[in-house]
């Protein structure tokens, strides 16, 4: 599928990318940028997909990365999910969407709120409803909040029930070496809100610690004046769901790590045995723990025993997956058993690195907190929540 | 009921019965054959039999129909011009619809549509839509100005297209200015003139700042960037508009990020307040840091930019090193680059983390960057000196794994450890012996047999191990056989006794098997050595080797210079200027604004005015701005301003008569006025200069040959330069009993190929005490030698008695010519380009001079002046000399107020030239 903006650009030009493409032995491993004789390929790799922006003139990459980025969120978006089948079903839509969010490679409307103002998201009923009454589901008038000051709200929002909900979404990302010390650890954290809130409201959230955050990017709502000087959120939201901030609390930081691992694994006697325990949790249970290693690949098959859970070895992709489920502090979980490698095969000298994935509600690692949240410019009372969860990003276990 | 079902007609006669039904009088099924005939066109069928067929659908008020025609009109119109007038009409009656939607989609579409005649008609419409009421149309018309440029750049500037959108940069709509902004630089970029059709000035940065807080994060893009091709005109704006752009470093969208630092990165060379830099640098870290946890791919390109500010300012992330460090899930391109720059950041203070990571990742699974791991551990031992024993350390760990990859690219790094620190891991060698068997990779086989050739005398068999590699020697690569047959011959020199016969045999080989002929040149070079001269072979052979540099992969910096401009581009991914990739793209390269800004900041256009016109010297705030920031320890605190009188209209002044003056006596056309000289010295040096014709410096007679040596001819001389030539000055005395008659002179090949332009013409006969002067003219276009000292001259003087040698040196001055005078902007890339370890320093002592007499002093003997600065109170000089070999030499003197000590800095390719070059400063100053 293709759509030009510009002059058009034969297919061919494709054929770069395809024969790059056979020389890579992993999908993720696709090159961003390429270089074609008259064009720039760049590339992301998103649910399975590859999309491919051809320019042929000098431009920011990140530009082109992030409004590819863009246009998945924008169809998952629309569609749910994003896959081969679902562009393919609602491709009228879709060109729709990429006319209305680029033109002459500037983008022009990627908020969600305003393209579906524009573009009604597709639905059974509405699908019914357009067959009988020859409606189509593009909208003729033109949006309202486009070319406001505040391009992200649309106005004359409505809603019976006035509801705000924030989620504040920590990920640990670390590296923790064979001893078990910690030789990176940092957090990627967001609040991601879900806003249903009629009018124009205004809001401000303020933070017992706001001195925690001291790298920040905001969404455009964000005032970042207010921010600078008292360090308040302050802003008008947009409608639906958008995330509010992220943030990143670096390695300089002292973080902790909620997890441990003990292990054991030799391939020489072919044996394995890795306990997982709960480390600094602030009493909160850790949950959703999964355990992956990706062995190597001489490793023929494991036979294990784990105390919990369940486990299941891929030959075929090599990795171990063993999922956990929640971590009782009075009965660690474990698994231990024997692998077996192919026979006559070399030993093994470099170990694998272990990937944990775990989840502990009501509880942010950092310790960031929500103290108040306030609204201005309208006059009902809104139902406000947060909620605090912690996860592990890429936290990586060196065996 | 999807879509997907368009795409599965697989029946014959399709375009057939599209047809029909694309003529069908029902709404209904015209949609949907419409749909079907852009779900051909977007797989790639040709669909453009049915052009007129879809056109006639085309006025309907059905909008999603009406997009959908559109659409296959912007795919089809170029192929069918004839037929796409027939849509003209409805795209005119479109755009005067009272909807603002409909409008602005069909100047968008008219836009897209690359077809001449169409165009013709878009122009009326286009300047409505322009001026539209509504704000969503004039930012889509601002965007199809860009189109048109693009498509016909003669009709928009005829049709003054440009100057509407520069109107729209003063929109009360911020979306409509980023628009606007955004077409704008487009078409700066396209225009063939490779010159800005709209020049930016504080009042529209002014404006663009205003939008920048309130457009979308794609006009943010649009506005930094443009912001970036403007050069404040002073410090004070400079960091006004610093200020205003740091909030957008907390911006979510990466790409703004990253032209927020590029605009930070420009212009934080103008601004010379060192708080206000760190400040900032300060402020740089953390975003660059966030676009490491972001997708991939934004990652990929995140990094490539890192590596260039990290080798620009390393300040800004050196706390960050863990951030780099690789995660075994990374995708294969981010590993490799954030390798690179965890290299980069390396330094004392991490280099135990940085070690430690590093072997971690030398036993991953990937090849590639295993290897590349193990060659970084390399790096860091020649980068830090004191973690090189740990890092061998290191090595000798992963060469006991015994795995083969990572064993040869451990040998390969080795070497070079072994050459950047000699004489001190040599305890390593029987370990790296005993891995011989495994090598099979050319680079890994020729270091080792570096390493056995190199250390030969410590190694007891070395002599055996040679020769097992000897015995494929036709099947290995010519790397490999190169390298042999230097080791062996090393080991033969080092150990004669036991080795002839393996040399003879390798040098068999080389020269008679061979059919590679730099083997064969070696072998016969080396046989030829041996058998003529063994001293000489050990000499050449066992010669010092020159120090490898620390790092080997450093951007020169006139390169990352003009990087950092681009930062966030195409180029910043690829490391390479535009100009070498983008096509069409005319020479216009980005600078880097100099420091200290003063009255005029760089002038993009070179300066032509050619070498003989009076050249006044009005930028050269840049140069020494430049200058800073090379490497002379620059002082912390910069003066703001220039002293007064040094100010650009006093240097005009003295420049202008000075060109007078020259054109006055008219003597010598290619003095250049001296750069800087005050008025009054100015003149008076001129004066001075000019008035004995232009000889100069003049070294006092010394005795060449005394009479004893020379059968009774006594000979005393000089060398001087006058008038461009240099000639030999010389008193013959006949001390002997008898006359003297037949001279004639030869001289020996010399470093600067010197031979007499005319014949000896002394009197004779000469009688017996008599003595008369010669001068014999010279000239440089003779046999060239070097010859140690480098001014040395081997003269043979024949008469009637016999014919007698001696040396006389040629002060380096003479050879000083007279069009030195370097153009500022070279002298500072040569002066970037010459490493600093070709820099020599030297003490002038007791001087009297100030720093305009040795201004003076020096042009007299065309040493030119390039510019001149006060740093805290400390005179700099930069000055440029060419020999006649053009051979350039660039100098730099400190002359502390009123001391009498100077330091003289001299640069220069060739670094042999430096002794030179300081005696004859210290002739000339003294003189």
């Amino acid at each position: 599928m293709e759509k030009h903006w510009k002059s058009v650009i034969s297919r061919s030009v494709c054929d770069y990318f395809f024969e790059e493409q056979k020389k890579i032995t992993s999908p993720i491993d696709m090159p961003p940028v390429l270089a074609t004789p008259h064009h720039y390929l760049i590339t992301i790799f998103r649910c399975n997909m590859y999309f491919v922006a051809v320019c042929t003139t000098e431009v920011p990459p990140l530009f082109v990365i992030e409004f590819l980025h863009r246009v998945v969120d924008i169809f998952e978006d629309y569609f749910g999910e994003c896959s081969e089948t679902i562009i393919k079903e609602h491709y009228v839509i879709i060109f729709e969407l990429l006319d209305e969010m680029l033109d002459n490679g500037f983008p022009l409307a990627t908020e969600s709120n305003i393209l579906k103002e524009l573009i009604k998201p597709p639905n059974i009923l509405r699908t019914i409803a357009n067959t009988v009454t020859g409606k189509s589901n593009v909208s003729c008038t033109l949006p309202s909040g486009q070319l406001s000051n505040i391009p992200w709200r649309r106005s004359g929002v409505k809603y019976a029930n006035n509801e705000a909900y924030f989620d504040v979404i920590e990920e640990v990302d670390a590296i923790i070496d064979k001893s078990g010390s910690t030789v990176s650890a940092e957090i990627q954290g967001y609040v991601d809100c879900c806003i249903k809130l009629s009018g124009m409201p205004d809001l401000t959230m303020t933070f017992v610690n706001p001195r925690i955050l001291d790298d920040v990017s905001f969404h455009p709502c964000v005032r970042f004046k207010r921010w600078e000087s008292e360090k308040v959120l302050s802003f008008i939201p947009p409608d639906g769901n958008f995330r509010l901030i992220s943030y990143h609390i670096s390695s300089q930081s002292i973080v902790a790590i909620p997890i441990y691992l003990k292990h054991f694994i030799s391939f020489r006697e072919g044996r394995l045995d890795i306990t997982v325990g709960p480390k600094q949790t602030m009493g909160r249970q850790v949950e959703n723990v999964s355990v992956e290693v990706p062995m190597p690949k001489a490793v023929l098959n494991c036979t294990l025993v784990p105390s919990q859970g369940k486990y299941s070895y891929d030959p075929v992709s090599k990795v171990l997956q063993w999922d956990v489920g929640k971590i009782d502090p009075t009965k660690l979980p474990n698994i231990k058993g024997s692998i077996s490698l192919q026979a006559g095969s070399a030993p093994i000298e470099s170990n694998p690195a272990v990937n944990v994935n775990f989840t502990i509600n009501q509880m942010a690692v950092s310790g960031l907190k929500v103290s108040r949240l306030d609204m201005y410019g309208e006059k009902y009372r809104p139902f406000k929540g947060v909620k605090y969860i912690t996860k592990a990003g890429k936290f990586q276990i060196r065996l | 009921m999807t879509d997907a079902k368009y795409f599965t007609t697989t029946k014959k006669g399709e375009i057939f019965e599209l047809k029909s039904e694309l003529n069908s009088d029902k709404k209904e099924k015209k949609r949907e054959a419409v749909k079907k005939v852009i779900a051909s066109m977007t797989v790639g069928k040709d669909v453009s039999a049915l052009f007129p067929d879809v056109v006639n659908c085309m006025q309907t008020d059905n909008l999603e129909l009406k997009k959908l025609v559109y659409l296959y009109l912007m795919n089809y119109a170029k192929s069918q011009p004839d037929m796409a007038i027939m849509a003209v009409n409805t795209f005119v009656k479109d755009c005067e619809d009272p909807n603002p939607l409909i409008r602005a989609l069909a100047v968008r579409t008219m836009g897209c549509i690359r077809v001449d005649k169409i165009t013709e008609y878009l122009c009326e419409p286009l300047r409505k839509c322009l001026k539209d009421e509504d704000p969503y149309v004039r930012k889509t018309a601002a965007v199809c100005v860009a189109k048109l440029y693009d498509i016909n750049a003669q009709l928009v500037e005829d049709q003054g297209f440009l100057d509407q959108l520069k109107d729209l940069l003063s929109d009360s709509n911020p979306m409509v200015v980023a628009n606007a902004v955004a077409a704008l630089s487009e078409i700066n970029d396209s225009s063939p003139s490779g010159a800005p059709l709209v020049e930016m000035n504080a009042a529209t940065i002014n404006k663009l700042l205003t939008a920048l807080n309130e457009c979308t994060e794609w006009g943010q893009i649009f506005i930094l960037d443009s912001l970036s091709n403007y050069n404040p005109k002073d410090e004070r704006e400079a960091q006004s508009i610093c200020e205003r752009i740091t909030p957008r470093l907390a911006h979510a969208n990466a790409a703004v990020v990253l032209s927020a630092v590029k605009v930070l990165m420009k212009y934080m060379e103008i601004i010379t307040d060192q708080e206000f830099v760190s400040v900032l640098t300060r402020k740089l870290a953390p975003p660059l840091v966030t676009l490491l946890s972001s997708e991939p791919e934004v990652q990929y390109v995140a990094l490539r930019n890192i590596n260039l500010i990290v080798q620009k300012r390393p300040d800004i992330l050196k706390h960050e090193m863990k951030v780099f460090f690789v995660k075994y899930n990374d995708p294969i391109y981010v590993k490799l680059e954030k390798l690179d720059i965890m290299i980069r950041l390396a330094s004392q203070a991490n280099i135990a983390q940085v070690l430690s990571e590093l072997k971690e990742y030398a036993t991953e699974v990937d090849v590639d960057f295993v290897r590349k791991a193990v060659r970084a551990i390399g790096r860091c031992a020649i980068k830090v000196e004191q973690s090189a024993e740990r890092c061998v350390a290191t090595l000798l760990d992963l060469i006991q794994t015994k795995v083969n990859y990572v064993v040869q690219e451990a040998i390969v790094v080795i070497k070079d450890i072994f050459r950047k620190y000699p004489n001190k891991y040599e305890s390593i060698i029987s370990t790296l012996c005993e891995n011989l068997d495994t090598l099979d990779e050319p680079e890994a086989r020729a270091s080792m047999i570096w390493i056995i050739g190199e250390y030969a005398e410590r190694i007891d068999n070395a002599d055996e191990l040679l020769e097992s590699f000897l015995e494929g020697f036709a099947d290995e690569n010519s790397q490999v056989q190169l390298q042999l047959l230097t080791a062996i011959v090393k080991l033969f020199l080092k150990r004669p006794a036991d080795t002839q016969e393996l040399v003879q045999q390798v040098l068999s080989l080389a020269t008679q098997d061979s059919d590679n002929p730099d083997l064969r040149d070696r072998g016969f070079i080396y046989w030829r050595l041996l058998s003529t001269d063994p001293a000489a072979a050990k000499e050449v052979v066992l010669a010092e080797k020159p120090l490898i540099s620390e790092e080997t992969d450093l951007l020169e910096p006139t390169l990352l210079d003009e990087l950092i401009c681009h930062i966030a581009s195409l180029a910043s991914v690829y490391h390479k200027p535009p100009s070498a990739f983008v096509e069409g793209r005319s020479g216009l390269r980005k600078a880097l604004p100099a420091k200290l800004a003063g009255e005029t900041t760089t002038s993009e256009a070179p300066s032509s005015s050619s070498s003989s016109a009076p050249q006044v010297i009005p930028s050269q705030d840049s140069l020494i701005g430049d200058l800073l920031s090379m490497d002379i320890n620059p002082p912390a605190v910069i003066q703001p301003a220039q002293p007064a009188p040094f100010g650009g209209g006093v240097d005009l002044l003295g420049g202008g008569l000075d060109a007078l003056l020259d054109v006055g006596v008219g003597n010598t056309a290619t003095a250049p006025p001296p750069a800087q000289a005050p008025m009054g010295g100015g003149l008076l040096g001129d004066i001075f200069g000019l008035a004995p014709s232009t000889t100069t410096y003049v070294a006092p007679k010394t005795l060449w040959l005394p009479a004893v040596k020379g059968k009774g001819l006594e000979i005393s001389g000089t060398f001087i330069r006058k008038n461009g030539q240099i000639s030999m000055e010389m008193t013959l005395t006949n001390r002997a009993m008898q006359a003297m008659s037949g001279f004639a002179i030869q001289f020996n090949k010399n470093s600067f190929g010197v031979i007499p332009a005319q014949p000896l013409q002394v009197p004779s006969p000469l009688t017996p005490n008599q003595s008369c002067d010669v001068s014999l003219l010279l000239n440089t276009s003779g046999p060239v030698q070097k010859m140690d000292p480098l001014n040395n001259l081997q003269v043979a003087i024949k008469n009637n008695i016999d014919v007698l040698y001696f040396a006389a040196l040629i002060p380096l001055h003479v050879y000083f010519t007279e069009d030195g005078q370097m153009d500022k902007r070279i002298f500072l890339s040569t002066w970037k380009e010459i490493p600093t370890q070709n820099e020599v320093q030297y003490n002038l002592s007791n001087m009297t001079h100030n720093s305009d007499t040795v201004v003076q002093k020096m042009q007299q003997n065309n040493v030119f002046t390039i510019a001149k600065r006060n740093v805290e109170g400390q005179d700099m000089l930069y000055q440029s000399i060419k020999l006649t070999n053009n051979v350039w030499v660039l100098t730099e003197i400190k002359i502390p107020p009123g001391g009498s000590l100077f330091t003289l800095s001299v640069k220069s390719v060739t670094v042999d030239v430096a002794p030179g070059v300081y005696q004859a400063y210290e002739n000339i100053l003294r003189s």
